[in-house]
């Protein structure tokens, strides 16, 4: 790799680190830079968070009426099956470009919430629950106590897993749909012009990006953790 | 207050485990003895609303409040000993009565570790705990002197004796328990 960078006009065929650092320098020096950022973290974010509330809610009916987990069944196991690609061009005949990042990266995370919190509510210990109805433990004690404890676990894992799927499928609908002024945009622009210094510096970003998300999430469900682990006041 | 259990029968897949029970347990405590297998927790199950029996009748115990030491302890185990006890009593939660309980029963030692750390002793006098402090009309116990040697079982049996002044049931394979209690004995 090191020598096709070297290579006469090799920075066309793959970026030296330091030019990609350079570029990636000068791009956060801009405002625009920033405002793309913003715009592309938005949108997927909110796809993101929206399909975190869906598929919570969801996990939790599914959990007490099996005739909600039947229908949602197929669903979710044809979101999973059909490649991500397909539903952005699908999508992009139903939405406009700028719903797009939105919708994928909402489409991307249902799944992996949906099923890991559906297994930490299946697995809450029945033996407790029964206790805690014997002793008439309002619910907000018993979500304290036996049901968070049981499925934050499995919502950590599933946001860890689910938040770089998100970055990954969101841009990949920007590259496709090509809102204006988004990160997808840019990595579009850079493969045109054959601008591969930007290239490299955008695919830093959005692994940064997503990086730094995924720990600020992790960590809110960690603090969580900490404070059921410490007990209902 | 009395708690009248007629001719209670429940099966599962066509074995009968209980075969038209019928007693009455009045304040102190009542002992249930049968066989292992012969629907003693079952019926203390149906007691507490976790099962319906398939048919009989079970009177007294409309809108009052129960309390139970289960077959297994049933503890929070992330939680210490102080918190499990305000899970089940929440703002009726008594500091003074609760440190005086757990030392009653041995478990002033055990401080904050968490109920996980414990021995199975130490876990089951809690559950006794949390059971004696919970505020009840019906205390079931069913074998709650598993695991205890014969130092913390007379403690546990003294904090029985003191608190029960409502009916209690016990559920126990050993008549040494029924005697030391006072415990009237209904045979399934």
């Amino acid at each position: 790799m090191a020598m096709v960078a070297v290579w006469p006009h090799g920075d066309l065929l793959l970026a030296s680190p330091l030019s990609a650092l350079a570029r990636l320098w000068e791009l956060a020096r801009t405002a625009a830079f920033w405002l793309t950022v913003g715009r592309s973290a938005g949108r997927i974010l909110g796809g993101f968070l929206f399909a975190c509330t869906a598929a919570v809610l969801l996990a939790i009916l599914a959990a007490w009426r099996q005739w909600i987990r039947e229908l949602l069944a197929p669903l979710v196991a044809v979101i999973k099956t059909v490649p991500v690609v397909s539903f952005i061009i699908l999508a992009l005949v139903w939405l406009d470009a700028e719903s797009l990042a939105f919708f994928i990266s909402a489409l991307m995370v249902f799944p992996p919430v949906y099923l890991n919190v559906l297994e930490g509510v299946g697995q809450a210990d029945r033996r407790l629950l029964e206790m805690a109805r014997v002793f008439r433990v309002p619910f907000r004690r018993t979500l304290w106590g036996i049901w968070l404890p049981q499925v934050l676990p499995y919502l950590r894992s599933a946001l860890s897993l689910s938040l770089g799927l998100c970055w990954k499928a969101g841009i990949a609908a920007e590259v496709i749909g090509l809102p204006a002024g988004t990160i997808g945009e840019r990595l579009y622009t850079a493969k045109v012009y054959f601008q591969t210094p930007d290239l490299f510096a955008w695919t830093a970003v959005i692994a940064a990006v997503s990086v730094v998300f995924e720990r600020l999430f992790v960590r809110g469900v960690d603090l969580l953790a900490r404070k059921v682990g410490r007990g209902w006041k | 207050m009395e708690v009248i259990v007629r001719e209670v029968c429940k099966s599962y897949s066509g074995r009968q485990v209980l075969d038209r029970v019928s007693f009455t347990a009045g304040p102190g405590v009542t002992c249930l003895m049968a066989p292992s297998g012969a629907g003693k927790t079952t019926l203390l199950r149906i007691l507490l609303g976790l099962e319906r029996a398939d048919s009989g009748r079970v009177l007294g115990l409309e809108g009052r409040r129960l309390s139970a030491v289960f077959q297994e302890d049933r503890l929070l185990e992330h939680l210490n000993a102080r918190e499990n006890l305000r899970f089940v009593l929440g703002g009726a939660y008594d500091e003074d009565a609760a440190r005086t309980l757990l030392e009653a029963l041995g478990l002033a030692s055990a401080g904050d570790a968490p109920v996980s750390t414990w021995s199975g002793g130490m876990k089951r006098r809690l559950s006794l705990a949390r059971a004696l402090s919970a505020p009840w009309d019906l205390l079931a116990l069913d074998e709650p002197f598993t695991g205890l040697d014969g130092e913390n079982r007379a403690r546990a049996i003294a904090c029985i004796r003191q608190a029960a002044v409502g009916p209690v049931l016990l559920v126990t394979h050993d008549l040494a328990d029924a005697a030391d209690l006072s415990a009237k004995i209904v045979r399934l």
